[in-house]
């Protein structure tokens, strides 16, 4: 039975029209360029990219917190539907699932990515390797991240499971490990915030207010995310998720942006009031800081858009009407895309510890890496909805007749 | 001078610790390595590089480094290997006879450091023979090609003027709340210590030496993920370059910026190469590790000075024991004026500053 599952899931995924299939060549090319360039930093070093001495964490490690972010912000899907029985909700749950384990495979990648050798990778597992647990942080996000993926898929695949053998959900064990992934999401964003804001030595994160901040951007642009991809979902298939859905998620979006954004605001007063030698790393991203002043664009953009997307938020017109509704999602993803990627992790580190001003800016080989592994991501992502989707509408079915694809 | 009590300790050999602590902690690894059932990979690799006959010897050497365990739990004879391994590896690459010392810390020693900054003229000879001395990279092509452990930070003499007096802040309002009259001390700026200048010291500079301060609570132990880092009981934080993953936490961590990244593989010329290493010390590293200051391991187990101290022209770096009293070091904390940086973030530094 299981076989058939496979089969049956892997030739409906694989029948597709011409726009399912330019699209997955089309990822494929980046996902080629990112291998390319991947070899090129395991021969030559990381000195292909921007990153220094001075800045050691960039372009991919400031996508691995935003994506962490992602996989957390599945939650806000599976957390009402489970938590309040939202009808809409319920129906899209797995579809969250299948998000979260795409963001948190991105991740891992972002990993291999960010790796000085990542052929050593191996010394972190348990038993041939060492983990120094529990004084790392990274060792503690290591663990919080494998956990989430394996409950996610544990979670997705056996929702998925029973759909397809039209047998019941066993709830004695699946609403437990349902809750304990809900509860999961909160910690692996809250740890990979405790990564960064643990660090004395880097005054711009060292402050309580990280985990929180994480929270509820995560909140905001993951559920931006999965707005524009159910919208995708209702133009390109038959599966239909349901208005209230979509509501209830734009509003969390809207409240988790707004305190997102006053958190921010106070972090700037707090800082700049007393502007003493700690608040330089946000100033110089402000402002810029003796003359340099890259970064200075970037966090502008990321007010615009982020203030920007909360004032559309919050006038109806732009709430009700599902096609005016992906501006503002998508000026929320791509601001807090920013404000919690390069905007946060690069300005850590100006100056250094020591005093010493430097830039930063990603290398081609970092921009292609980081596409090539979105690219990745996508092209799962791709894969698992329309695998799900098959299976909620019942395409996909134990002894039913052969997988027929949709559209 | 004598930094060792001990100055008689066989150099070449791996003598057992006296030490009591590090005898009951070897006891708990090999117990945990049997309950773990495993089988000792790097032993096995090892014997397999080293019975191959081959002339690719030099890759057979590398694949079996590949598997070796974290350099704390190897057994005296892994150790062994490992240290045979890399000197075949290392001789043939340098084409020297090069030799990888494993000598362990003694008992009684906790190693210090003091820096008189009233002395020190900015001459950045330091610098230059600590890269000499502990193999960094040297490429001059590509700016991560230079690794430099020491920075002498040149710091521009701050001064109050008469004529600022009237600049305020905030300017042109008429209440002035703060004054502007001075110009700002202490910037450092990118590549600012790397200056060049004719004759030093310079009139309008001041210099502040900062290198790895060899904390007794090191945050960068703390954050790393692999134990790959640790602090020897001898005192200075080491780094075992094989078993480093490259993920840069304790880049992050550290608060004195005393660590540096490979971010290529490193530049260094074979005439140029000190075939004088320990392990733990200054051995070639390789591409995507990171490396710092270990107050020259190589020497110092030896009873010698780190080669900064050395090489000090106005004898402002002083190095010895802190646990004797009668060592430079002690007599300095006893009597001088020593303060360390950032000492409000608890990680103890064994580096200390002092005046005359």
């Amino acid at each position: 039975m299981l076989t058939s599952f496979v089969s049956d899931y892997v030739r409906y995924v694989l029948k597709g029209g011409t726009k399912f299939y330019a699209w997955m060549g089309s990822l494929a090319v980046l996902i080629v360029g990112m291998l390319y360039v991947f070899y090129l930093q395991n021969t030559d070093g990381l000195i292909v990219t921007g990153m220094t001495s001075q800045i050691h964490d960039g372009l991919y490690f400031a996508n691995l917190v935003f994506l962490v972010g992602v996989a957390a912000g599945a939650v806000t899907i599976v957390f009402p539907a489970y938590g309040y029985h939202h009808e809409g909700m319920h129906k899209v749950a797995v579809l969250g699932e299948m998000l979260a384990i795409t963001a948190v495979t991105m991740v891992m990648m972002f990993v291999f990515a960010h790796m000085g050798r990542p052929d050593r990778l191996w010394h972190m597992i348990p038993i041939i390797g060492i983990y120094n647990f529990p004084h790392s942080m990274l060792g503690w996000d290591v663990l919080v991240l494998n956990g989430y993926l394996i409950l996610n898929f544990i979670c997705g695949f056996y929702y998925l499971w029973c759909k397809y053998a039209g047998i019941p959900i066993n709830r004695k064990w699946f609403i437990p490990v349902v809750w304990i992934a809900i509860v999961w999401a909160l910690s692996i964003h809250t740890v990979t915030a405790f990564l960064i804001s643990t660090m004395p030595a880097r005054p711009m994160w060292f402050h309580s207010m990280m985990p929180i901040r994480f929270i509820t951007t995560a909140f905001a642009a993951g559920p931006a995310l999965i707005i524009l991809i159910f919208l995708i979902i209702r133009k390109n298939t038959k599966f239909w998720v349901d208005d209230s859905a979509i509501k209830l998620l734009t509003t969390i979006v809207t409240w988790c942006l707004g305190i997102a954004i006053f958190l921010t605001l106070s972090e700037v007063v707090v800082e700049l009031y007393a502007r003493t030698e700690h608040a330089n790393g946000l100033y110089y991203l402000m402002f810029g800081l003796h003359g340099l002043t890259k970064l200075v664009p970037w966090f502008w953009s990321a007010v615009v858009l982020m203030v920007g997307a909360f004032i559309l938020f919050l006038i109806p017109r732009f709430r009700n009407d599902f096609k005016l509704l992906t501006i503002p999602c998508t000026m929320a993803f791509a601001g807090i895309w920013i404000e919690k990627g390069m905007g946060l992790i690069v300005p850590g580190f100006i100056p250094t510890p020591i005093g010493e001003v430097t830039e930063y800016y990603p290398s081609f080989v970092e921009v292609l890496l980081t596409l090539g592994i979105w690219a990745f991501g996508f092209f799962i992502l791709t894969i698992l909805l329309k695998g799900a989707i098959g299976i909620l509408l019942g395409d996909i079915k134990y002894g039913g007749a052969k997988a027929v694809a949709a559209k | 001078m004598a930094l060792n009590e001990n100055p008689s300790a066989d150099p070449a050999g791996a003598p057992a610790s006296a030490d009591p602590d590090k005898a009951v902690l070897k006891t708990t690894r090999r117990d945990f390595l049997k309950a773990g059932g495993m089988l000792s990979m790097s032993s096995l690799m090892g014997t397999a590089a080293l019975m191959t006959q081959s002339d690719d010897a030099h890759a057979a050497v590398e694949w079996a480094e590949h598997f070796q365990k974290n350099y704390r739990l190897m057994t005296a004879e892994e150790k062994a290997e490992a240290k045979a391994r890399l000197e075949r590896r290392y001789s043939a690459e340098y084409g020297k006879q090069v030799t990888v010392d494993t000598t362990d810390a003694q008992p009684g020693v906790l190693m210090g450091y003091a820096l008189n900054i009233r002395k020190c003229i900015g001459c950045r000879r330091c610098v230059h023979a600590c890269v000499a001395e502990n193999n960094q990279s040297r490429g001059k092509e590509r700016a991560g090609e230079k690794i430099e452990w020491i920075q002498v930070l040149r710091m521009e003499r701050g001064k109050f003027e008469a004529e600022k007096m009237n600049h305020g802040y905030p300017e042109g309002l008429g209440i002035q709340v703060g004054g502007n009259a001075y110009t700002p001390a202490g910037l450092v700026l990118e590549g600012q210590y790397h200056y060049n200048p004719e004759k030093v010291p310079e009139e309008d500079a001041t210099y502040m030496p900062i290198a790895c301060m060899q904390c007794e609570k090191p945050p960068c132990v703390k954050v790393c993920p692999v134990r790959t880092t640790y602090r020897e009981p001898d005192g200075p934080v080491v780094i075992d370059y094989n078993w480093c993953i490259g993920c840069r936490m304790c880049m992050g961590a550290c608060p004195y910026w005393a660590r540096r990244l490979n971010v290529t593989n490193p530049v260094l010329p074979k005439e140029e190469m000190n075939p004088v290493t320990h392990y733990l010390g200054n051995r070639p590293r390789m591409r995507g590790v990171v490396e710092k200051c270990h107050w020259c391991l190589q020497r110092t187990r030896h009873g010698r000075y780190p080669a900064c101290v050395e090489v000090c022209p106005v004898g402002a770096r002083k190095f010895g024991n802190l646990l004797d009293p009668e060592s430079e070091v002690s007599k300095i904390l006893q009597r001088k004026n020593v303060f360390r940086l950032k000492a409000e973030l608890n990680t103890f530094p064994k580096f200390f500053y002092f005046y005359d």
